[in-house]
C-alpha cells in the first residue's frame, strides 16, 4: 500500500469533506445572494423536459443507492437478500438508473453547447461541473463489467467497510480497498472530490433540493410580521 | 375578526394614454440591469390584444392562478404542493424568453467606426443575451400598435370571447385603451403559494408583496404560478424579482416612481384595511362571478369605531387609521363602486385595482337616438361592457355598467351646472349624492396630488432595529452580508449585478460573464 494510496483513501476523504461541509456553511452564511440552482429554463427550454428529468431522477436514485448500500447493506440482509443478491440488485438498478441519468446529462451537456442563449450565458464553473459529473458517472458505470466479472459479491464488502470506517473515523480504512479494481478506485476519488465543488458551483442547490420537504408541511401563504407583532 | 392594512392602488383608464412613462421610469430605477433587461415590473399594453408576456390572460395555457376543487378548497392551478415539486426540474408552464421578447440593443460602434463605403452605415439590432445581430426586431414590451395589429391577433386576447368579432373586425367599429400593469400585490397570492422555498412573503405592515433574495432558490415555480406573469425570472443572478411597489419610497411616505411620473396623474395610492382572517373565504366562493363582491366584503370601514378599536389592537397606528378614512382608494373602489380588480378569476384577491374607461359613441349605435346636445349612455359607448366585464369583474356586466352610469352622471352634472340646467336631475338613478358627485369630481377631474396619494409612513422605529441595519439596507440587489460592490468570489464565481452600461464590444466578444 502506498503513501498516495493512503492519501486517497484515508486523508482525501476528510479533506473533501470538510471542503463540502465548510464549504457550504460559509457561502450560506456569507454570500446566500448567490445560492441558487440558475436554472436556464428561461432562456430556452430546449431538451430539458426530458434531459433534466432522466438526469435528476437518475442521480437522485444513485445517491440513495450508494448512501443505502455502503452505508447500511444490512437493510439487504433485513430483507432477505444476501450478499450475492444485494450485488445483483446494485447492478440491475444502479445500471438502470445510471444510464438514464447518463442520457439526461448527455442531453444536458449538447443543450448547453447548441443552444445559442444558454451557452452565451453559461460559466466555466457549469461546464465543469457538468463534465466533472459525466466522467464519474463514465467511471462508475465502468465498474459494472468488472463486477459481472465477480458475481460472488466480493467486492462490496471492502467497499462498505471502507466507507464505514471512513464515517465512524476509524484508521486503517484505506487498506479495505487496496485490492479493489483501479476503476471502482478512480470513481472514489472523481466522487469525493465532487462533493468539494459542490459549494464553488450552483449545486449547492442540491442542499435546497432536499430543504424543500418543508414546503410539503407549510400553509400556502407566507405572511412576514413587522417587529411589533413578533 | 383580524385587522390588516394594505397600501393599494387604484387607475383611473379613462385617462391613460399610453404614453408609457410609468414603464420607463420603473425601468431606470428597478431594471436596467443585467439578466434584467426583459423585464418591466410596469409595462403598458394595448387592449384588446395579447399584452406581454404573450396571452398572459390565457390560464388555460398558462396555469396561473387558483382553481376550486370540488371539496370546495383551492389549490394552485399549476398542482398541490407536491404536483409543483414534480415539476421542479422541467417546468412545463413558465413561459419564454420568446413569449416575452428578445432584448437588443443597436450596433451603433458601426455608425462611428464604418470604413469609408459607397452606403451609409446602419446600426443593426442585436440580441442583449447572445450578442447575434438580428435580421429585425420581433418583439418588444408593447409590440402591439395602436388598431395597427391585425385583427387575428386581437382575437387572441381571451377577453374578446363572446363580443361580435365585426367589432373587432371593422376599423369603423373597433375600440382600444390602454392597461398599465404591476404586480397586484395580492391579498392571496398564488406566487407566494407556489415558492416551494418559502422566500416570497407578504409584509404584514403594508402588505407588499416582496422577493426575499437571499433565501430564492431560483426554483421559478412563482413564475408560472402568478396570472398577471408578474413576477420575472433574473436570467443572471438565478432569482426571482418582482414589483417592490418601490417600498422605500411608501415606507416614507412617497408615491411608487410610477405614480409619481404619471402625467395623466390617473394612480391613485391610499390604504385599505382588511380582515384577514376571512381572506382564504373570500377566495374560495363558489361562483367566480362573485369574487368581486367577496373581495369588497373584507375590507372594513374605516370611519367604523369597532373595526377602529380592533385595528389597534392588532397594532395597526394611529396615523395609518386617519390616512384610511382619507384614502381614495377606499372611496373608488367601496364608496363609489368606480374600481375593480383586474381578472377577479383568478382568485388572488389583487389589490391593485381599475376604473373602467370611456370610450366615443359606437358606430353600431343607431346615431338617430343619440341626442347630440347630450352625452351618451353607457350602452352606446364602443368600447363593449363585455369586454371590460371580462378584464374586471368575471364577466358579470351589472357593476361595470354602474361604474360607467355613474362617470357619465358626474360629467352630465358638471356639464348642467357650468352651462346652466337642472345639475341635479339626473344622479337619483345613479344612487349618488350630490355631494358625492362633487367629491367624485375632486379626485376624478382635479385629482390633486394630496387627494391621489395618502400614504402614511411606516413606523421603521418599531418594525426593524435601524443599528442593527445600517449599512445594509441601501437597495443593492444584493447580499445583506456583503457591500455590494464586489467582484467575482471563489464562492460566487460571478459578479455582484449593479446597474451597468451594456458594453456593445463586450457583447461581440461574447463576454456576457466573468
Amino acid at each position: 500500500m502506498t503513501n498516495l494510496h493512503e492519501f486517497f483513501f484515508q486523508i482525501y476523504p476528510y479533506i473533501a469533506g470538510s471542503v463540502f461541509l465548510l464549504g457550504s456553511l460559509l457561502r450560506f452564511e456569507r454570500g446566500q445572494y448567490t445560492w441558487t440552482s440558475d436554472s436556464s429554463e428561461l432562456l430556452r427550454r430546449g431538451t430539458l423536459r426530458f434531459g433534466s428529468n432522466l438526469f435528476h431522477v437518475g442521480v437522485l436514485f444513485l445517491f440513495l443507492g450508494h448512501f443505502i448500500g455502503l452505508l447500511m447493506p444490512e437493510v439487504f440482509g433485513m430483507l432477505g437478500i444476501g450478499l450475492q443478491g444485494h450485488q445483483l440488485v446494485a447492478m440491475i438498478s444502479g445500471g438502470l438508473f445510471g444510464f438514464a441519468c447518463l442520457i439526461g446529462l448527455v442531453m444536458l451537456i449538447h443543450r448547453r453547447l447548441t443552444e445559442p442563449r444558454i451557452r452565451a450565458t453559461t460559466r466555466v464553473m457549469d461546464m465543469v461541473v457538468l463534465v466533472w459529473i459525466l466522467i464519474t458517472l463514465s467511471f462508475g458505470l465502468g465498474t459494472l463489467y468488472f463486477s459481472a466479472q465477480e458475481l460472488s459479491g466480493g467486492n462490496l464488502t471492502p467497499l462498505a467497510q471502507w466507507a464505514r470506517h471512513i464515517v465512524t473515523f476509524h484508521g486503517g480504512a484505506a487498506s479495505f480497498v487496496a485490492a479493489v479494481p483501479l476503476v471502482y478506485q478512480v470513481h472514489m476519488v472523481l466522487g469525493m472530490t465532487l462533493f468539494a465543488l459542490i459549494p464553488f458551483s450552483r449545486l449547492v442547490h442540491i442542499w435546497s433540493g432536499f430543504a424543500l420537504v418543508v414546503y410539503l408541511l407549510r400553509p400556502y401563504q407566507v405572511v412576514r410580521p413587522g417587529l411589533r407583532q413578533r | 375578526m383580524k385587522v390588516r392594512a394594505q397600501v393599494a392602488m387604484v387607475m383611473n383608464l379613462d385617462k391613460c394614454i399610453g404614453c408609457h412613462t410609468c414603464s420607463v421610469t420603473c425601468k431606470n430605477v428597478w431594471t436596467s440591469r443585467e439578466g434584467m433587461e426583459y423585464v418591466w415590473f410596469n409595462n403598458v399594453e394595448t387592449k384588446p390584444g395579447v399584452g406581454y408576456p404573450h396571452e398572459w390572460e390565457n390560464q388555460e395555457r398558462w396555469n396561473g392562478g387558483w382553481e376550486r376543487k370540488k371539496d370546495g378548497t383551492i389549490k394552485p392551478k399549476q398542482g398541490a404542493r407536491w404536483q409543483i415539486l414534480t415539476n421542479i426540474f422541467s417546468n412545463p408552464n413558465l413561459p419564454q424568453l420568446d413569449d416575452y421578447y428578445e432584448p437588443f440593443t443597436f450596433d451603433y460602434n458601426t455608425l462611428q467606426h464604418a470604413p469609408e463605403g459607397p452606403t451609409v452605415p446602419t446600426a443593426r439590432p442585436m440580441s442583449i443575451i447572445t450578442g447575434e445581430v438580428k435580421d429585425k426586431i420581433d418583439g418588444g414590451p408593447n409590440w402591439e400598435d395602436d388598431l395597427g395589429g391585425e385583427s387575428g391577433e386581437r382575437f387572441k386576447d381571451v377577453n374578446v370571447e363572446g363580443i361580435d368579432p365585426d367589432r373587432l373586425a371593422a376599423f369603423e367599429n373597433t375600440f382600444l385603451f390602454y392597461l398599465p400593469r404591476i404586480c397586484e400585490h395580492c391579498l392571496n397570492p398564488t406566487c407566494v403559494a407556489s415558492c416551494p422555498s418559502g422566500s416570497i412573503y407578504k409584509r404584514e405592515e403594508d402588505g407588499i408583496v416582496l422577493v426575499d433574495q437571499d433565501k430564492c432558490r431560483g426554483w421559478r415555480m412563482c413564475v408560472s404560478g402568478c396570472p398577471y406573469k408578474k413576477i420575472y425570472f433574473n436570467w443572471h443572478t438565478g432569482k426571482a424579482e418582482k414589483c417592490t411597489f418601490c417600498y422605500p419610497r411608501i415606507e416614507s411616505g412617497q408615491p411608487t416612481i410610477c405614480s409619481e411620473t404619471c402625467v395623466g396623474r390617473l394612480r391613485y395610492l391610499g390604504v385599505l384595511l382588511y380582515d384577514a382572517d376571512r381572506i382564504e373565504k373570500a377566495a374560495s366562493v363558489e361562483q367566480e362571478q362573485d369574487l368581486y363582491e367577496a373581495q369588497l366584503g373584507l375590507f372594513l370601514d374605516p370611519k367604523d369605531p369597532a373595526v377602529q378599536a380592533q385595528a389597534r389592537q392588532d397594532g395597526i397606528s394611529d396615523n395609518w387609521l386617519e390616512a384610511a378614512k382619507r384614502s381614495p382608494v377606499y372611496k373608488m373602489a367601496v364608496e363609489w363602486r368606480l374600481a375593480f380588480p383586474l381578472h377577479p378569476e383568478y382568485r388572488t384577491l389583487p389589490m391593485v385595482w381599475y376604473i373602467p374607461p370611456l370610450s366615443p359613441v359606437s358606430n353600431s349605435v343607431d346615431m338617430a337616438h343619440v341626442e347630440t346636445d347630450e352625452l351618451p349612455d353607457s350602452s352606446s359607448l364602443r368600447i363593449p361592457v363585455r369586454y371590460l366585464a371580462h378584464l374586471l369583474t368575471a364577466g358579470k356586466e351589472e357593476p361595470i355598467v354602474r361604474a360607467l352610469d355613474r362617470l357619465l352622471a358626474m360629467r352630465r352634472y358638471m356639464r348642467k351646472k357650468d352651462m346652466g340646467g337642472d345639475a341635479v336631475m339626473s344622479l337619483p338613478q345613479v344612487g349618488l349624492s350630490e355631494n358625492q358627485i362633487e367629491e367624485m369630481y375632486r379626485y376624478l377631474a382635479i385629482a390633486d396630488y394630496e387627494d391621489r396619494y395618502v400614504i402614511p409612513t411606516s413606523h421603521q422605529e418599531a418594525l426593524s432595529h435601524s443599528f442593527d441595519d445600517q449599512g445594509s439596507c441601501g437597495f443593492s440587489a444584493d447580499s445583506r452580508f456583503s457591500e455590494g460592490v464586489t467582484g467575482a468570489s471563489v464562492f460566487a464565481g460571478k459578479e455582484r449585478t449593479n446597474a451597468q452600461l451594456i458594453s456593445v464590444d463586450e457583447i461581440r466578444r461574447g463576454n456576457r460573464r466573468p
